[in-house]
């Protein structure tokens, strides 16, 4: 545990140093929050709704910096150590290099609970309160980052080098992060756009996060909740199988 | 004397390829020994063979009578390693990259002891990229005692460094063997390995193609300093090559 720690400390302190994920974790949500608040305010979602646009976008919103802790963040941190040969360093201690990635893991699970209690603080200025269940919506949330981080450890784990996990990485985190309703809201694109959203993993997460916290059924969320459950299991039997640590 | 290091027989295929080939050495407590050869002659394979990072196809090692596959734990608290290239984060700072390291053994020496003993105490807060040469070099050395080791391997360590800090990393290694801490090293400088080495064995295309002394590789190749024997024991098989 001392080790964890200790390890945890120094690394956390690195990756703030790095900014990178202070701006695309913490405070990008926040100001797409903002932007959310000031153009839809107290909207209703659409004709008729019991509840507004804005509510309904606070799911999909706290998810940004999920996917890019999970994403951008794990591929290229993971390939960068392999490079660096630290992965490798570890082998030769009396102290496994899973530690490290287990490190790596919950300083990007880190970045996102503060991004979620950042934007729901930010939310609360707009006039948010969350309909659903907080269990419920929770529980879709963790789910979420589970698939994103499993694969993130899948692309940097099998990537040749950094170059190609920065590809894989950048072809997975943008076109996620504007057409799958993280950003962009989803119920503003044209419904040939909706289709082509649909395929990607993070615009199914975010369909469960809207259910849940809206206290939608979620009945309708089983498919969705599936893919993302099917996926996970992919991913991790990947990087379990597959890993490079050299 | 004990022995710290007794391999034997380890070779190494890649594919078709024969990277080692039928490699022995025993290294006693408190000695050093120098592994030689151009670059490509197998050193680098050599060490993960004997580290366990890499899987010999044949042969065994067992450092400080452990084996490294079954005991990797129980081992690397008490044998450390450097890396051809060392490994660090960016921006991480001297004092950072000491407590990572510490914290990764049961037993070790107060890492601020050592950055006196080596003179960083001042560039504790210093980036470890920030550090000249000759800083870095004293810095691994200084990560590789942490662990109060009794085997060091170092893979081409004092390579781009200057005379002056080539001279105070040459001191630390002979004081760290009059302790009997046991020394592996692989070096392209042949005055480094006669100021430090007691045994050495030159590799070539995977091969052992010389063990013993540095005196004794002078007088078997008739040449008058340890540099010109080395060239002439690597160069030998070219040689009859271009005949041919």
């Amino acid at each position: 545990m001392k080790k964890f720690k200790t390890l945890l400390k120094t690394e956390l302190k690195l990756s703030f140093r790095g900014m990178d994920m202070f701006i695309f974790a913490i405070c990008m949500p926040v100001v797409i929050t903002v932007i959310l608040g000031f153009v839809f305010g107290a909207k209703p979602a659409f004709d008729g709704a019991d509840y507004t646009f804005f509510q309904q976008s606070f799911g999909a919103v706290s998810t940004i910096a999920i996917c890019a802790g999970g994403v951008m963040g794990l591929p290229l941190v993971i390939s960068d150590y392999r490079k660096k040969k630290i992965l490798k360093h570890f082998k030769v201690t009396p102290t496994s290099p899973v530690l490290i990635l287990g490190v790596q893991l919950v300083i990007y699970a880190i970045y996102a609970v503060i991004s979620l209690v950042l934007v729901f603080l930010t939310s609360l200025l707009f006039g948010f309160r969350l309909s659903g269940s907080w269990f419920a919506f929770m529980g879709g949330w963790l789910l979420v980052m589970i698939c994103m981080f499993s694969i993130g450890l899948m692309v940097g784990g099998i990537a040749k080098d950094i170059k190609q996990a920065g590809i894989i990485a950048s072809i997975l985190y943008f076109p996620m992060l504007i057409f799958s309703g993280a950003t962009l809201p989803y119920e503003v694109m044209p419904y040939a756009m909706q289709q082509i959203a649909d395929i990607m993993p993070l615009t199914q997460g975010i369909k469960i996060l809207k259910a849940t916290s809206l206290g939608l059924p979620v009945g309708n969320m089983v498919i969705p909740i599936t893919i993302m459950i099917v996926l996970s299991i992919i991913c991790i039997v990947v990087s379990l199988k597959f890993f490079k640590w050299e | 004397m004990e022995n710290a290091m007794e391999i034997s027989h380890i070779s190494k295929k890649y594919g078709s390829h024969t990277a080692v080939e039928n490699f022995s050495a025993v290294v006693k407590k408190g000695e050093c020994f120098g592994l030689l050869g151009a670059n490509g002659a197998g050193k680098s394979t050599t060490i993960e063979c004997i580290l366990g990072t890499k899987q010999a196809d044949t042969g065994t090692a067992t450092i400080l009578g452990m084996n490294p596959h079954k005991n990797r734990k129980a081992l690397f608290e008490r044998v450390s390693v450097q890396f051809q290239e060392s490994c660090y984060q960016d921006k991480i700072t001297v004092k950072e990259l000491c407590e990572e390291t510490a914290v990764l053994y049961e037993d070790v020496i107060e890492y601020a002891v050592l950055l006196k003993r080596f003179g960083l105490t001042d560039k504790q807060k210093k980036l470890v990229s920030e550090l000249s040469g000759g800083e870095k070099q004293r810095l691994f050395v200084l990560l590789a005692l942490i662990p109060k080791p009794e085997v060091i391997f170092m893979d081409e360590f004092t390579t781009g460094l200057d005379a002056r800090a080539r001279l105070d990393i040459w001191k630390q290694l002979l004081d760290l063997k009059k302790s009997g801490v046991s020394i592996f090293l692989t070096s392209h400088f042949m005055d480094e390995v006669e100021a430090l080495c007691d045994k050495i064995c030159i590799l070539k295309k995977g091969k052992i193609i010389f063990e013993g002394t540095t005196i004794e590789a002078i007088a078997k190749s008739e040449c008058n300093t340890f540099e010109d024997a080395y060239l002439w024991f690597t160069d030998e098989e070219a040689d009859e090559h271009e005949e041919i």
